[in-house]
């Protein structure tokens, strides 16, 4: 579950990102996370991550309160989370397999449980046969698929999306979304955050408005109040 | 999280060698620095080595007195043996003084053939310490039997000098050169890490501790350390050995006395090894900080 408290954020530069943001995601929820640039949906997704920290309020997500998490467990509680990029963040010189691989060592991955997990991953993303691909021999709807399993390697509770569209034709777009939508239906939460008005319309699902570093809306569709 | 040797290792060699350019880079610019270091470090070790020879060769003498026998003679270099600081003594007859002198200057006849008679026997002194030449010469001068002491200051001193100003400037340029390499070191291996802050950032993203990003980078610099001391000491002993014999060889340079590379290349080893994986692993976790901040 996520929970934000009467979230602030104040940047070193004086930027007011977030001014007392409160919200709750529950365990299996599918959220879209919409507004213009600055309205704040990167620092929620900064803050999420345990890339800044709050200035007030309280953030709680998987069990780990934001407000005093040690340094030491920001680790654990990247491992609960899988992040996804718009610009896919695969590295160049590793194959498909390799890019897997890497993300699964990094959590210290058994070699027999990663030669297990990835051809199941790989599978579930709809790029089965493509393990042995390097990231430029794919288009961008594969790297973004790819990304995704990457994301989905450590069997993470949440998935945080962020634009995950945003480098894909409309077609490429509804089938990762759809994809995103078929996780969720496995259980993991998902928050994506998009611009993408049609988009967001295809799939009923929840959706929140970020203006200003305020919510401005929250419920089905895209234009909510 | 368990130390993962076998990954680490395989990492750290795979991405050492998977950043082939930069990885020469680094080892080109440490391999320049030892030999730099290296050179003038052993430049100095040699002028210490010349200079003690010189310094052990410093005598003072201590003229007997004609009226003394025999025996009053040996009694005078067994006082003098007794003074503090004084290292050896050497006795010297008259004879041997006149053939010392007439060798000296046999180039003039009219130094040649001299009475013997005209000489005193001596002792050579030889001390500890240069520094309190002064105070040994004045001990010498009280030992009854010793008519005169012929001992030049100056040469003491201008050791004294050489020995301190050769010890400053070895210290402040080695410390110079060391700073001046770190941070020239440290900087390639930031280059190398710098291309490679996306795959720092993903490990970071996915809940990779600090320490398991860490390691591979620490092995990669112990081997890029490690490879860089070893070229660097091959081509030191070769720079060395080379030098050392054109030294020999030439007409003008061949009294200097170069400490064979044969006898000091065990601590060289040690040292430029030392050195080398200090300067590789210090200059990756130099180079990695400022990427683990995420």
């Amino acid at each position: 579950m996520i929970r934000l408290t009467d979230v602030q954020k104040e940047y070193d530069n004086g930027t007011l990102a977030l001014r007392g943001i409160s919200l709750t995601i529950e365990d299996g929820e599918f959220v879209f996370l919409v507004g213009p640039s600055g309205s704040g949906k990167s620092t929620i997704i900064k803050l999420l991550t345990g890339e800044v920290m709050p200035t007030k309020g309280r953030i709680m997500i998987n069990g780990f309160s934001m407000t005093n998490i040690a340094e030491r467990q920001i680790p654990l509680l990247r491992r609960s989370i899988g992040v996804i990029f718009q610009d896919f963040r695969l590295i160049e010189k590793k194959t498909v397999y390799e890019n897997l691989s890497f993300a699964m060592r990094a959590v210290g991955a058994k070699a027999r449980e990663i030669k297990k997990r990835i051809p199941y991953v790989l599978e579930l993303v709809g790029l089965d046969g493509k393990m042995d691909c390097y990231p430029a021999e794919l288009s961008g709807g594969e790297q973004q698929r790819v990304a995704i399993a990457r994301a989905l390697i450590n069997n993470p509770s949440t998935i945080i999306a962020d634009e995950p569209t945003g480098n894909l034709d409309p077609a490429r777009s509804f089938e990762i979304m759809t994809l995103l939508e078929r996780i969720n239906r496995l259980g993991t939460t998902l928050v994506v955050v998009t611009h993408e008005k049609d988009l967001v319309n295809q799939f009923q699902k929840r959706v929140i408005a970020l203006e200003q570093g305020r919510i401005t809306g929250d419920g089905i569709g895209y234009n909510v109040r | 999280m368990k130390h993962n040797f076998t990954y680490f290792f395989s990492e750290g060699v795979g991405n050492m060698f998977s950043h082939g350019f930069m990885s020469f880079a680094a080892i080109g610019i440490t391999v320049a620095c030892l030999v730099v270091m290296g050179t003038f470090s052993l430049v100095a070790y040699n002028a210490e080595v010349q200079l003690e020879t010189l310094e052990s060769e410093y005598e003072i003498l201590a003229f007997v007195d004609e009226t003394c026998d025999d025996a009053r003679t040996q009694q005078v270099g067994r006082a003098l043996s007794k003074i503090a600081n004084v290292k050896d003594v050497e006795f010297i007859t008259k004879e041997q003084a006149t053939e010392n002198f007439e060798k000296k200057y046999e180039n003039d006849y009219m130094l040649q053939d001299l009475d013997a008679e005209i000489f005193r026997d001596r002792y050579a002194v030889f001390v500890s310490d240069l520094n309190a030449v002064n105070q040994t010469a004045e001990a010498i001068r009280g030992v009854e039997g010793v008519a005169k002491v012929r001992v030049d200051e100056d040469i003491a001193g201008g050791f004294i000098t050489l020995r301190n100003v050769a010890g400053i400037v070895c210290i402040a340029l080695i410390a110079i050169l060391l700073v001046v390499s770190v941070f020239i070191i440290s900087n390639t291996i930031k280059l190398t890490t710098f291309d490679r802050r996306d795959e720092i950032a993903i490990m970071k993203m996915v809940g990779a501790t600090d320490g398991f990003i860490r390691w591979p980078f620490v092995y990669e610099g112990f081997f890029l350390g490690l490879i860089s001391a070893v070229v660097a000491f091959l081509l030191q002993w070769l720079l060395y050995a080379s030098v050392a014999k054109s030294l020999t060889m030439s007409d003008t340079m061949q009294l200097l006395k170069i400490v064979p590379f044969e006898t000091i290349w065990q601590p060289v080893m040690v040292i430029f090894g030392a050195a080398g994986i200090l300067i590789g692993i210090g200059g990756s976790l130099t180079a990695i900080r400022k990427f683990l901040r995420v």
